[in-house]
């Protein structure tokens, strides 16, 4: 199923962002504000994005497609709104990529799905709980696994995988409680 | 689903957890010092207090409200929304409540999760609530004479029906007039109904099979752009927040009460009422600033609009030599005869799709059980068996959220990729639920007092709550469990889980402990919501309410609130 811009900027409306507001949701826009803020407290030098990408593949479901593009729009209008949380994901991001170098050797985009998930049942992320400003584990559930999360299941896109194009969270409007299952 | 086992000192550390202040309003201080002696002093924010201070205003009255809480940005909901789905913060913290401020103890038989029960700040527990909005049946206010229990109210039904027609046009009820077991009533309902769920459909095919009939439900939510607010969404996440302002909150008449020229201090929580030498009249409302400077507000009327757990509680810590057991107190029935309404519920999952989750409302009932409970029905396809056991009036409801939402499964899972998707295809889908409420006596050992250990973060005892639910009620809420089983059983339910007698949960109304009478030797208020024992004081709460009913409380609250608002426009 594929995931679009569109996915994205629902699921941004959902969690408060007025996606006019915010300009161009690049990956670069991150990486400037990288630069400027949270630099010192990056611990790795592989780009947020590619870590996050990589990482998306791994905890989105194999028949989402364009995870790429999905997770720039929603991370990037993210950050932009929020600079708490722009920090914690990129500090976040770089931790990963820490454990990925001293675990298996290379940065998180060259693992293989597998591995990619590895990662993270290694690292405890599975049942961490999210809090971010915990643990390594703790934070990667909240910046990294939840936000992804959110951000899939509160999207049209992603509710249909499971069966209900107006979840929770996405203002979907007052038709779809009426319309019986297709098929 | 019910009540849970977490003691109150959880309630306190979770509302901690959350980093938030209940200084919501930001660093710039408003000006909190006291108004000249005006005209009504309001004490409370919710629905009860908003209307009031509206009404008064409007009709040019000098009006102040002293609220204990915070305003909440409406910029934030969206923000809210999304703490209320994602697990980092739990139910209680999206609306900042627990910690010192609310503090209260529970030594009764039962455990009353109180501060999952209310919300304090501009708006109340509106800003919480799921905004099922229904009158009480003619049969509610004549319990004694009909039934033989507790006592009659003081007002009937007709001479409530003007402002329950007045409650809705303010509230912008949805609903419809396809109800035969309402109540009569003159006028529509200001907006349509929402129109019934998938699921009700099949609710109402094995409803028939065994003789029950369904019909719509009352809404406090726009159906239609209605007063300057949205129309519904479908965000799904009503209770505890309504991010598109679709569902009415007391927010909208502080602000039209505002407009029309009454002043609102937030953050102030009323410490005492303070009364004259001859102890006949409310002189000041004594409150507290987040500087932590009191003031006095003076006023010719004061209305007591705290809810029904703080109003007795700030009676009784206005105790004063004239008045050692509280103010309003002689009758000794201040904070007794508490009461809520009990959930039963029952679900499990049937072989169809059954498109839960999408909205948060609900939008099919039953009132056929409510002034008849122990009457049998017949269908099409099999029965409710009669029973002749003495019983209270139950609703029925059939929910529209029943089982898992996908992305909560999701936030909380222990797994993710393919292996998630596939647990939530499992989990998601086939669930139907039903619930119902179910009321309690008024019973005297059931009240709020002050706890004399514990104290607030204002130095003053905190409210500790005495609860049990009684055999009358636990049999009610067998009741309405066998109602549901045949329900679900016609409709081939797997039924999965239910909640009755044993397990029963509260459903957050707070009724009965400043009772309304005409004997000053055994209730509080009069039958125009003004104290016996001060002249000046008015309560128009769900705290005034004689018998519980099983019906959601706040469109009688503001019922009894806009006929106080009357009142006293013509005295004033
Ligand atoms: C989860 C939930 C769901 C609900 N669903 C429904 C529903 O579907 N239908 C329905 O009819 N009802 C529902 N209710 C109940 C409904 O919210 C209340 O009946 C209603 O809000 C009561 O109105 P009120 O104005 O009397 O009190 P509240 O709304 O509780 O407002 C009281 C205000 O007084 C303030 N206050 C308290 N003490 C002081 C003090 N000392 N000084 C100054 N201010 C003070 C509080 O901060 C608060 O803001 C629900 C409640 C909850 C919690
Ligand atoms: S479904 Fe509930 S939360 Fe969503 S817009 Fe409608 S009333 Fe508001």
């Amino acid at each position: 199923m594929e995931l679009t811009r569109r996915d994205a900027l629902a699921a941004l409306a959902g969690g408060g962002i007025a996606v006019g507001s915010v300009g161009a949701l690049a990956w670069d826009r991150l990486d400037e504000m990288d630069d400027a803020d949270a630099a010192d407290e990056k611990s790795s030098s592989v780009p947020t994005g590619e870590t996050l990408v990589a990482l998306a593949e791994a905890v989105y479901p194999s028949a989402v497609e364009n995870v790429g593009e999905f997770v720039e729009t929603y991370v990037v209008g993210r950050a932009s709104a929020r600079p708490e949380y722009e920090r914690g994901v990129v500090e976040t991001a770089a931790l990963v990529e820490e454990y990925a170098a001293e675990w298996f050797g290379a940065p998180v985009s060259e693992l293989s799905r597998e591995d990619r998930d590895e990662l993270l049942r290694q690292m405890g992320v599975e049942t961490a709980d999210p809090i971010p400003d915990g643990r390594p584990a703790q934070r990667v559930r909240y910046y990294v696994v939840n936000e992804l999360q959110y951000a899939l299941y509160t999207s049209p896109t992603g509710g249909k995988l499971v069966g209900i194009e107006n979840p929770q969270g996405h203002a979907g409007g007052t038709d779809s409680y009426r319309r019986g299952p297709k098929r | 689903m019910s009540a849970g086992d977490t003691d109150s000192t959880d309630e306190a550390k979770g509302a901690e957890d959350t980093g938030e202040t209940n200084d919501e309003a930001g660093a710039d201080s408003p000006d909190r010092t006291p108004s000249g002696r005006v005209d009504v002093c309001v004490v409370g924010a919710g629905p009860a207090g908003g209307l009031v201070a509206h009404r008064l205003a409007e009709r040019g009255h000098d009006v102040v409200v002293l609220e204990a809480g915070p305003r909440f940005d409406p910029a934030e909901r969206l923000e809210r929304m999304e703490r209320a789905i994602r697990p980092s913060a739990d139910d209680r913290s999206v609306w900042a409540m627990g910690g010192p401020r609310d503090a209260f103890t529970t030594p009764g038989e039962r455990f009353y999760p109180l501060n999952v029960a209310r919300v304090k700040g501009v708006g109340g527990s509106t800003l919480h609530w799921q905004g099922m909005v229904m009158r009480l049946h003619e049969s509610d206010f004549r319990r004694e004479s009909r039934n033989g229990v507790a006592a009659d109210w003081p007002v009937d039904y007709e001479t409530l029906a003007p402002y329950y027609a007045e409650a809705e046009a303010a509230l912008g009820v949805a609903g419809a007039s396809d109800n035969p077991f309402a109540p009569p009533r003159d006028d529509p309902h200001p907006l349509p109904a929402f129109e019934p769920s998938y699921s009700d459909s099949l609710f109402a095919e094995a409803c028939e099979r065994v003789g029950v009939t369904t019909h719509s439900v009352p809404n406090a939510r726009n159906s239609e752009p209605y007063d300057g607010r949205s129309a519904c969404v479908g965000f799904g996440t009503c209770k505890p927040v309504c991010p598109s302002g679709a569902k009415y909150t007391a927010e909208s008449h502080v602000e039209k009460a505002e407009q029309a020229g009454a002043r609102v201090l937030d953050q102030v929580p009323v410490q005492r009422l303070e009364h004259d030498a001859a102890g006949e009249r409310v002189e000041a409302a004594v409150y507290a600033t987040p500087e932590s400077e009191e003031f006095r507000q003076e006023a010719r009327a004061f209305v007591l609009a705290c809810g029904g757990v703080e109003n007795p509680r700030l009676l009784l810590l206005s105790a004063s030599e004239q008045y050692p057991d509280g103010l309003a107190n002689s009758s000794g029935a201040v904070g007794r005869y508490f009461m809520d309404h009990l959930f039963a519920g029952m679900g499990g999952t049937v072989e169809k799709r059954t498109r839960q989750n999408h909205v948060g409302f609900i939008t099919t009932e039953s009132h056929q059980f409510y002034d008849d409970p122990g009457a049998g029905a017949k269908g099409t396809d099999g029965a409710i068996p009669a029973t002749d056991a003495d019983l209270g009036p139950i609703k029925l409801e059939f929910l529209n959220y029943a089982g898992p939402s996908p992305v909560e499964m999701a936030l909380g899972a222990e797994t993710w990729g393919d292996d998630l998707l596939s647990q939530l295809r499992e989990g998601y889908g086939n669930h139907v639920a039903m619930g119902a409420l179910v009321g309690q006596l008024p019973r005297a050992e059931n009240r709020i007092s002050l706890d004399p250990e514990r104290t607030d973060d204002h130095g003053n005892p905190v409210p500790a709550i005495h609860w049990r639910v009684d055999d009358r009620t636990k049999r009610t809420l067998k009741r309405a469990n066998e109602i549901q089983r045949r329900i679900l059983e016609a409709m081939g339910v797997d039924i999965q889980w239910s909640v009755g007698p044993d397990n029963t949960g509260p459903a957050y109304h707070h009724m009965g402990t400043t009772r309304m009478g005409t004997d000053p030797e055994s209730s509080v208020v009069d039958s125009r919501l003004r104290t016996h024992d001060l002249s000046n004081l008015w309560i128009p709460s769900s705290s005034a309410f004689v018998t519980s009913g099983a019906m959601n409380p706040t469109l009688t609250i503001a019922a009894l609130a806009l006929r106080v608002a009357d009142d006293l426009d013509s005295r004033l």
